[in-house]
């Protein structure tokens, strides 16, 4: 098969371009470890408070070392439960230091949900019988709306929270 | 090459019923699109309190499964037609597909119109609709199924009877298109067969919701593909016809879609990079397949503007670009293929970063998507199928292509660019401000962000209304072609080689290696990903019918 | 710039053929695509 000169110099460099991508985002995920979230860690959907974090009294946010926080979640049709403040109301915005590493961990009890926290790089599925987990380090400051961007149902447009970040 | 055959009556009222539907369902799929931009501008509220998400699946569903398949096999069923022939038993069963698949998508339409199944045409499990959601989609793909195999034979007994010749361009591509659809829809039959239909019908009590997804996306990656490759067949070998040039290579066409048939299918896990249970090892190797599945296209690239080259430069027309100026601008079995050439170069480009493992959280369900797939199946695709009809139609109806359709044609396709830029860049800048897609109208919590969001909200209403109308305007041309159009004889244009073109390599139909690399390649990227799915499987989902609204 | 003469020299099956066109069309396609992924690249990084 004959290729013009043109079109191997066009191949090269495409395939060059495509091979560079690769180069960086796997030098990333398997050498500074930021592969996409996969835990593969498996949870009984009908009875996710069987797992120490998603406890009741664990849920929401927590400080664990200095600069170091655990946000544990319950997703289900059409919230997220962050636990409750101490006046028993639901948790609905969570606040967190600017520089500060966060390990978000979520499960659902019911269908697939979202959880993206917009404007970050934080956006996982959550899957019932799978926790979804990812750290990371909140860079700018802001207040960033929790969005459900997996489709739920049909509330699922009234599924939210907020993270704020503060200087 | 060989001279292409004559279509008889017979054989074009086949071909002109999968264009009915066609056409008919780009009417109501393009109304459900337009209510749901005006719904989530914000600004109007759903008439008869339709829920919004009956209307997001009838969309995705129409648009995405039903127009889709059936005009790609009506359309195929005419190139094979025109190059290989068909006989009278081959009609048949052509005719057994056409109701097959009809009566699925009647089936299908009825159960979501009457909000059994608010479930978007991906499925999502566990979230259950009515079983005959399941059996009406089960239906459209085995109606397709019966559609390929009558493909097969029809060039099986065209290569007994020429023995020793190569199979002619456009027969070749639709098989390969057809085998890759059907070892790519396997996978979702499998899973509607096996996983949904006992579930919904309560013989199973649970599901395994990762899996169902696995198998979903094992078959909606080549789905795209699916829709891809009967234009990038007008791309390789009808539009060079259109504008007074010849093929640019057969071997490197008949290679490309090679390439594209064994890399399509083992990639699907790039649609569940953000999802937990997947080994991320896995998931990028999925991730390097998909690059791989680049390279074809880089060659059409490189192919469509060779072509144009070369004719214009064997017209005459000088300098670097002479031969891009006197392209047939206004012909509109050009121009609206043309304008879905460059909205497959920002597609192209989103899709590469949509690929890319770790940064598709920058974007995964968020409306960027819905951007990106607007450019690539709603724009690319969707105008290169506008570009056949104009046409396939008049050729299969014995009526032409008058200077005033093709004029409106234009028309048509101006009103499509403009709607769609705005639309579908309002959509990408959305979500990288992290809007996020399948989503109703929404405050949320009320922040600043979220303002940011309500503005390209409203451009995306706009572009939808724009792009309604282009939706009414081309029904209308389509209509006219279809009945009303003076009789005559409009061309199929098939380009043909070069007189002293290089014989093209016999290995390049050698159909026993090429399906066995995309086998291997497929057992290679699923095996063991899908052993460790159900190895780790959790306890399964039980069914909810009510966050959908089912009683 | 490449020179037209040696177009002809080259052994082609294919007759004429000038690509300049092509080549310089199909390399901005490609320079799209680097920007593209870059920019996206940055914003990820960034985020």
């Amino acid at each position: 098969m004959h290729l013009h000169k043109f079109e191997k110099i066009w191949l090269v460099f495409g395939m060059g371009s495509l091979a560079l991508f690769l180069v960086i985002i796997g030098f990333a995920a398997f050498w500074k470890g930021t592969h996409p979230q996969s835990h593969i860690e498996i949870i009984d959907p009908e009875n996710v408070e069987a797992h120490e974090s998603f406890k009741p009294e664990n849920l929401g946010l927590r400080e664990v070392a200095e600069g170091k926080y655990i946000v544990n979640i319950v997703a289900s049709a059409f919230n997220y439960d962050f636990g409750t403040d101490t006046d028993g109301k639901p948790v609905k915005k969570i606040r967190v230091p600017k520089g500060s590493t966060v390990l978000f961990q979520i499960t659902t009890k019911d269908v697939v949900h979202g959880f993206q926290v917009a404007g970050t790089n934080v956006n996982m599925m959550v899957e019932p019988g799978h926790v979804s987990r990812l750290e990371t380090e909140m860079k700018n400051v802001g207040e960033f709306t929790v969005v459900c961007n997996e489709y739920c149902g049909i509330g699922h447009h009234q599924m939210f929270a907020t993270v704020e970040v503060y200087e | 090459m060989m001279n292409p055959l004559k279509i008889a009556k017979k054989d074009a009222r086949l071909y002109m019923s999968f264009m009915y539907v066609t056409f008919a369902a780009l009417l109501v799929g393009g109304l459900m699109g337009l209510l749901q931009t005006l719904a989530r501008s914000g600004k109007f509220t759903l008439p008869f309190g339709i829920n919004y998400y009956t209307i997001l699946t009838v969309h995705g569903v129409i648009l995405g499964l039903v127009l889709t398949t059936f005009f790609i096999i009506g359309f195929q069923f005419a190139l094979m037609g025109k190059t290989v022939g068909i006989s009278d038993k081959q009609r048949k069963t052509g005719w057994w597909s056409f109701w097959l698949m009809l009566a699925g998508t009647v089936m299908a339409a009825i159960t979501i119109l009457v909000g059994q199944a608010n479930v978007l045409y991906t499925f999502y499990a566990p979230l259950r609709a009515h079983p005959a959601f399941y059996i009406g989609l089960a239906l459209v793909i085995v109606g397709s199924w019966v559609a390929v195999f009558t493909n097969f034979h029809q060039l099986y007994v065209w290569k007994k009877a020429n023995k020793g010749q190569k199979s002619p361009l456009l027969a070749f591509m639709v098989v390969i298109n057809m085998a890759m659809w059907f070892i790519a829809s396997l996978g979702v039959a499998a899973s509607v067969l096996i996983q949904f239909i006992p579930w919904s019908l309560g013989y199973a009590e649970t599901i395994n919701v990762l899996l169902s997804r696995t198998l979903f996306w094992y078959f909606g990656h080549p789905l795209v593909y699916f829709w891809l490759l009967p234009a990038y067949m007008a791309w390789y070998a009808i539009i060079p016809k259109i504008i007074g040039g010849k093929l640019f290579s057969d071997s490197l066409a008949r290679m490309s879609f090679i390439l594209l048939l064994m890399f399509s299918i083992p990639v699907g896990f790039h649609h569940q990079l953000t999802e937990p249970g997947i080994d991320p090892t896995w998931k990028f190797i999925q991730v390097v397949l998909t690059f791989m599945v680049v390279i074809p296209t880089l060659m059409t690239a490189f192919s469509i503007f060779a072509t144009f080259e070369t004719t214009g430069r064997r017209k005459g027309h000088k300098g670097l670009f002479g031969w891009f100026k006197h392209l047939p601008w206004k012909d509109v079995r050009f121009l609206a293929p043309f304008i879905g050439m460059v909205a497959f170069i920002p597609g192209g480009a989103g899709g590469i970063v949509n690929a890319s493992h770790q940064m598709n959280s920058l974007i995964h369900n968020t409306i960027w998507v819905t951007g990106h797939f607007h450019l690539t199946v709603a724009t690319t695709v969707i105008l290169t199928y506008f570009g056949i009809a104009y046409w396939l139609v008049p050729h299969l109806t014995g009526r032409r292509l008058t200077p005033r359709l093709n004029k409106l044609g234009i028309i048509q396709a101006i009103i499509w660019t403009v709607g769609m830029t705005i639309m579908s860049t309002a959509m990408h800048i959305q979500g990288l401000l992290g809007g996020p897609r399948r989503s109703n109208f929404s405050n949320y919590a009320g922040g600043e962000q979220v303002q940011t969001w309500i503005g390209y909200q409203a451009a995306q209403a706009i572009g939808g209304t724009i792009l309604f109308i282009g939706i009414v305007l081309m029904v209308y041309i389509f209509i006219q072609l279809a009945f009303f159009a003076p009789k005559g004889v409009e061309e199929f244009p098939i380009a043909e080689e070069e007189v002293d073109a290089e014989p093209t390599p016999k290995v390049l139909e050698n159909w026993y290696l090429w399906i066995g690399i995309t086998i291997a390649l497929i057992l290679f990227a699923y095996t063991i990903p899908v052993f460790d799915i159900l190895k780790h499987s959790p306890p399964g989902s039980v069914p909810f019918d009510w966050p959908i609204g089912r009683q | 710039m490449a020179k037209p003469t040696k177009q002809q020299t080259e052994p082609q099956h294919n007759p004429s053929i000038n690509l300049k066109g092509t080549l310089i069309a199909v390399m901005l396609l490609g320079v799209f695509i680097l920007a593209t992924w870059f920019g996206c690249y940055y914003l990820f990084l960034s985020r």
